[in-house]
């Protein structure tokens, strides 16, 4: 009785598993929308002139942005928490019917919350703060969920039979405190109603921080946000996936160790990036350039972890597409905090800032990074959750070439683009006057927004596939037993 | 020390915090006091100026348009003056944006106009051939909501000090008091007195009657606050 192996319950991991391709799918496909509206403005219009102010770019936006980091990245971090959690700290979530119950008021409230947003982001209700959108009604609902996300960390982790907590816990604890921090201090604001007596719309708030002030808390939280939404979370996934699905043993705890407090440390600092040659005080601009490039080292370290993870095993990135998606994911995290220094340094950030490169460089880094992780994950989580092979291995296959070179011409033309607008914005001719006006340095564009829109569309396809082989995986993949599940995913034809 | 932390999970989190928490603190609050004192002729937003500022907002132009220029030649020259802290002081939110799909628009009001405006937000492309900018047009149907900002400069007068109903001084040396009304009512007729002035540069008829019937369509709210920006 003692020895039989732990039956874990995957509930929790389940719902969110669903949320994290619902959301996927909103999130991108409004992405691709917008990528045509910059193409073609006619798409603004896309269900008519009576609509027009809800499908307008500037609307869409911010739906785009949050749909994908708070729907799709926040899901995919609670649906691989629920399943790694149990697993790495030996500890079955029923065992506890409190913190399963608490998962599961976790996720209804995580449900409405994003319904709430939905409607209030299509209504322009929002403080225009880069995802930071949301009025203090929703802000609230996020810090309930958030705290219930903790309870159900700490609470595992209180009852866990094993002592020693697991690389990927680290990052776990470290996605809950970070967010947690960032998003309380940013979004501190004076709801009006209530501070004048009653006037004017409930929900509206006026935020704590003025202009300068305000952008410094802004980007603290808004470079940090992707640290602990896109990076550190991420990281977490692979240290477990990676290993379990490659069964090799991580390359070196030493390195994990050095790269984990050396990210927690020096992350922070590098805020200061997205305001250069602003009016923040020039000192901060410059530790900004400073610690981002010093960045690269934490950010490198967990990259060459994994990489070497696979040391003498490489033959499994040709024969496994799951390996394929983790491998393909690590290298462009070590692109993505390559680029990312690089744009931190004043004198190319003077070109950078602004133009469509920073947008290539968030992409590179989501799509080829975060995106590709989490599913991967997923592909990982599905057999062992839904006990039955991954319905198709060629899908999965085709699913990482047609991303992959998704990718590729979304971060190539948008490099172009933002390079071509970003030296046609300086140039001045041989009076010394500017020598384009700017809708010059906006018709030059078309082509490159053409050929990301078909990159990003390519990415969404493969999403579909994504989403279609995991529903297949769960009604009709062959059913598995425990023994087929200690490694490699098995995978149907 | 590592290996301790990592089977003690309180003082784990709690070393985890120190270490994030620490950049926070050496970076943001010594700049507060100092970055948020007003540069001469800076002055509070008019209740219709904040209700264009909200309409703003509500579109999310800060997605496509920045209000920072840059201390550059390249940015001076298209733009004007490179961008001081002071001007800000009565920012909240910020609008610095991140992005320029279009240009920047910190000193629009320096050089467009309430009519060049309708046109455009009326039909970008008819303006500026070639743009891709969408068209705005709800915004001449839609009514303005006064109220709230109305709301949100009794917050701001009481919780932060803004000057409202004090002399603000300006660059020539003169003053300008900016008035906050006592009540609702002297909010709304003082923003449609300013509303008329605009809506007088302009032609759209749908405009014009909302005016004449004492409302106050988001276009002449959001030119209000463009037009402020210099």
């Amino acid at each position: 009785m003692e020895n039989r192996p732990l039956e874990y319950d995957y509930t929790v991991a389940k719902l969110f598993m669903f949320t994290t391709i619902v959301l996927g799918i909103v999130g991108m496909l409004v992405g691709v929308i917008l990528a045509f509206q910059l193409a073609f403005p006619e798409v603004n219009l896309l269900l008519g002139e009576g609509l027009a102010e809800y499908t307008n770019f500037s609307r869409l936006r911010p739906l785009h942005t949050d749909a994908v980091i708070f729907g799709f990245t926040v899901s995919g971090i609670f649906a691989t928490w629920y399943y790694i959690g149990q697993r790495v700290l030996k500890v079955s979530m029923a065992e506890s019917p409190l913190l399963m119950a608490l998962g599961k008021l976790q996720f209804t409230l995580y449900v409405v919350t994003v319904a709430a947003v939905v409607v209030s982001l299509l209504a322009g209700v929002t403080t225009s703060k880069e995802y930071a959108e949301f009025e203090w009604p929703i802000d609230i609902a996020i810090v309930v969920v958030w705290v219930l996300w903790g309870i159900n960390i700490f609470g595992l982790i209180g009852i866990r039979r094993e002592k020693s907590l697991y690389i990927s816990v680290w990052y776990y604890i470290a996605t809950f405190l970070g967010v947690a921090m960032l998003y309380l201090f940013n979004n501190m604001a004076v709801p009006t109603y209530f501070a004048s007596g009653g006037i004017g719309d409930w929900y509206h708030s006026v935020s704590m921080y003025a202009g300068t002030n305000d952008a410094l808390v802004q980007w603290w939280y808004g470079h940090n946000a992707v640290a602990f939404g896109f990076t550190v979370p991420i990281v977490a996934m692979i240290y477990y996936f990676l290993p379990k699905e490659s069964g090799q043993a991580v390359y070196s705890y030493k390195l994990s160790l050095l790269s984990f407090w050396g990210l927690m440390f020096v992350y922070l600092w590098a805020g200061g990036h997205h305001l250069l040659f602003s009016t923040v005080p020039d000192w901060m601009q410059t530790m900004g350039s400073v610690f981002s490039v010093v960045l690269i080292l934490p950010s490198w370290g967990s990259a060459i972890n994994m990489l070497l993870t696979m040391k003498g095993e490489w033959q499994q990135v040709a024969s496994s597409p799951l390996i394929k998606f983790m491998i393909l994911a690590s290298t462009f995290y070590m692109f993505s905090t390559l680029e990312g220094p690089i744009q931190a340094i004043k004198s190319v950030n003077a070109i950078a800032h602004f133009t469509d490169w920073i947008v290539g460089h968030v992409h590179d880094g989501v799509l080829g990074w975060v995106v590709f992780m989490i599913m991967a994950s997923l592909f990982h989580m599905a057999p062992r959750v839904f006990k039955r092979e991954i319905y198709s291995k060629s899908m999965m296959n085709t699913q990482f070439w047609i991303q992959t070179l998704g990718v590729i011409l979304y971060f190539t033309s948008m490099w172009i683009a933002g390079i071509t607008q970003g030296m046609m914005w300086r140039a001045h001719d041989e009076f010394g006057n500017l020598a384009y006006s700017f809708i010059d340095t906006v018709t030059v564009l078309h082509p490159y927004y053409t050929i990301r829109a078909i990159g990003g569309l390519l990415y969404l396809i493969g999403f579909f596939m994504f989403a279609y082989n995991i529903y297949k995986t769960m009604t009709v993949g062959r059913r598995v037993e425990e023994n087929e599940l200690q490694t490699a995913s098995p995978m149907g034809a | 020390m590592f290996h301790w932390l990592e089977k003690n999970p309180f003082f784990f989190a709690v070393a985890v915090f120190v270490t994030i928490a620490f950049a926070g603190l050496v970076e943001i609050l010594p700049n507060f006091a100092q970055a948020s004192s007003p540069t001469v002729g800076t002055k509070p937003y008019s209740t219709l100026e904040l209700t264009g500022r909200h309409v703003y907002i509500k579109n999310s132009c800060n997605a496509c348009h920045s209000q920072l220029v840059r201390p550059f030649k390249s940015e001076t020259d298209r733009y004007g003056n490179y961008s001081l802290s002071g001007e800000y002081a009565y920012d909240r939110p910020f609008l610095w944006g991140s992005k320029r799909t279009g240009p920047d628009l910190h000193r629009v009001g320096n050089y467009r106009t309430t009519d060049w405006h309708e046109n455009h937000m009326w039909d970008p492309a008819a303006v500026v051939p070639g743009s891709i900018m969408p068209a705005y047009r709800w915004m001449f149907v839609n009514e303005a909501d006064v109220d709230t900002a109305y709301a949100e400069q009794i917050t701001i007068k009481n919780v932060f000090n803004v000057p409202y109903n004090k002399p603000v001084p300006m660059k020539d040396g003169s003053t300008v008091t900016v008035t906050l009304e006592d009540s609702l009512e002297g909010a709304h007729a003082a923003a449609l007195a300013e509303a008329k002035i605009i809506a007088a540069d302009m032609k759209n008829q749908d405009v014009k009657d909302a005016i004449a019937a004492g409302k106050i369509p988001e276009i002449v709210a959001l030119i209000a606050y463009m037009n402020r920006l210099k």
